[in-house]
């Protein structure tokens, strides 16, 4: 059976990285292709880029500051979205309040937010909000989802034995949610990245990842700009495992000796 | 004191489950309700637990009673062991010894640590049964609670039950006489 097991994930680790390696020889044959660097430039040239990159210490503290930023959107969105969805999931009067204005912020273009937003805040705090913006809505309607969702029936049990609320939490509430709190920030990190990271090119707070795009742009580096995106998809992507990681490492402290992760079977 | 019901009136939609119904319910006696299934058996102990209004009627001597019971489909929490799920409900009142060793008496050992998710459907009834004469309260309501046990785990439990009860008020559902006669029990036919 393990062997089985085996097989399939090394088959698995095969196929992804040939499906790596295909677009990567996809890329370099466009690149040569086009012939020409400053449309379409060659892995290499980027890779290369990238690499003389990790030797400067601007470009570190370029990620740094706009890591940061984008951090801490994402966490005040994800204080002030649960805050919400508890509240809305205990209040309907807040759920109905605060309903128009999720679905306005959802419907509305990330473009139209940050030039709007760049009327009223200054630049460097332009991918704050965003990045917040952002990801409330996604982390609001997970949660509530969430809460809504919980089985009314051990709710019934908790009310009928005398549960207090702090059990209710820990037993109940918690494993409903936490999923749907999980694909929030899962999908909601990635899109923290992109909208904040957009925000910075019109924005063009000093010694941001943004701006760093932006000239390049002007400047048609090319290759800069190729790298700049492979590092913020590498950001994003890091941010967004670790994240999970350190939730799903919380939430298994949390159950820990409750006999929590075993699949569900019979045992008679 | 004692639990009355006064002309308890349910509907549903057009159905009339419950039609004038007067029960009193003696202070630390067993009381099993049978009937045809879909008679209101169900839907009388969800009104005692205050989960369903009635439409007309009287529930008398309810109040500041403390109420366990072993529901249709046994709500546990799924992803905690058997004792952790007494554990949630008993609190600090028992300690976890205790606990195995009452699961042990419903011939629940070997299994505890793990969680209930991976039981069959005779251990998670025997489970909520343990869960709900073990915790506090005056008035145990069991809904079909020996229904997928064999006939000599039944009796095992039954007993099990009879004993750790004594003095306390409880009505069951069943469609099984000798259930009733088990437990000496005072049967009302709906």
């Amino acid at each position: 059976m393990l062997k089985i097991k085996r097989k399939i994930v090394n088959k698995k680790f095969f196929y992804k990285i040939a499906a790596i390696c295909f677009w990567l020889l996809f890329w370099e044959f466009l690149s040569r292709f086009i012939g020409q660097q400053i449309l379409v430039a060659s892995p290499i040239q980027v890779f290369m880029t990238l690499l003389e990159f990790f030797q400067t210490g601007d470009f570190w503290r370029t990620i740094i500051s706009s890591s940061g930023r984008i951090i801490l959107g994402f966490f005040l969105a994800l204080g002030i979205g649960l805050a919400l969805a508890i509240l809305s999931y205990r209040y309907i009067w807040i759920k109905e309040l605060v309903a128009p204005l999720i679905k306005v912020i959802k419907s509305i273009p990330v473009a139209s937010f940050i030039i709007l937003a760049l009327i009223w805040v200054k630049g460097r705090y332009l991918s704050i909000l965003i990045s917040f913006l952002m990801l409330v809505p996604m982390i609001y309607t997970n949660v509530l989802q969430g809460l809504t969702l919980t089985d009314k029936k051990l709710l019934q049990m908790a009310e009928i034995f005398r549960l207090s609320l702090i059990k209710k939490i820990y037993a109940i509430y918690i494993p409903s949610v936490l999923p749907h709190f999980m694909s929030a920030i899962s999908v909601g990190m990635g899109f923290c990245w992109k909208a904040g990271i957009a925000a910075e090119v019109i924005g063009i707070p000093k010694g941001s990842i943004g701006v760093k795009l932006y000239e390049a742009k002007l400047y048609l580096m090319t290759k800069e700009l190729f790298a700049w995106t492979i590092v913020i998809i590498g950001i994003s992507i890091f941010f967004e495992r670790f994240v999970t990681w350190l939730i799903r490492k919380l939430s298994n402290s949390i159950w820990k000796g409750e006999a929590h992760g075993y699949q569900s079977r019979s045992i008679e | 004191m004692d639990i009355k019901v006064v002309q308890l009136n349910k509907k549903f939609g057009e159905k009339l489950v419950l039609n004038n119904l007067n029960l009193t319910f003696k202070k630390g006696q067993i009381y099993c309700l049978m009937g045809a299934s879909g008679i209101g058996k169900t839907t009388l102990l969800n009104i005692l637990m205050g989960f369903e209004q009635q439409d007309s009627g009287e529930l008398m001597g309810l109040k500041g009673k403390q109420i366990a019971a072993v529901f249709q489909e046994d709500r546990l929490i799924e992803h905690y062991d058997a004792i952790k799920n007494i554990k949630l409900v008993c609190g600090k009142n028992i300690s976890e010894n205790e606990i195995i060793h009452e699961l042990e008496a419903v011939g629940l050992k070997d299994v505890l640590e793990k969680p209930v998710s991976l039981f069959s459907g005779g251990m998670r009834r025997r489970v909520a049964i343990v869960r709900a004469v073990l915790a506090e309260s005056d008035l145990i309501l069991m809904d079909e609670p020996f229904k997928g046990l064999d006939q000599d785990l039944k009796l095992r439990v039954i007993q099990y039950v009879k004993q750790k009860i004594e003095g306390k008020t409880m009505i069951l559902v069943t469609h099984d006489r000798r259930e009733a006669d088990l437990l000496a029990a005072k049967v009302f036919e709906l």
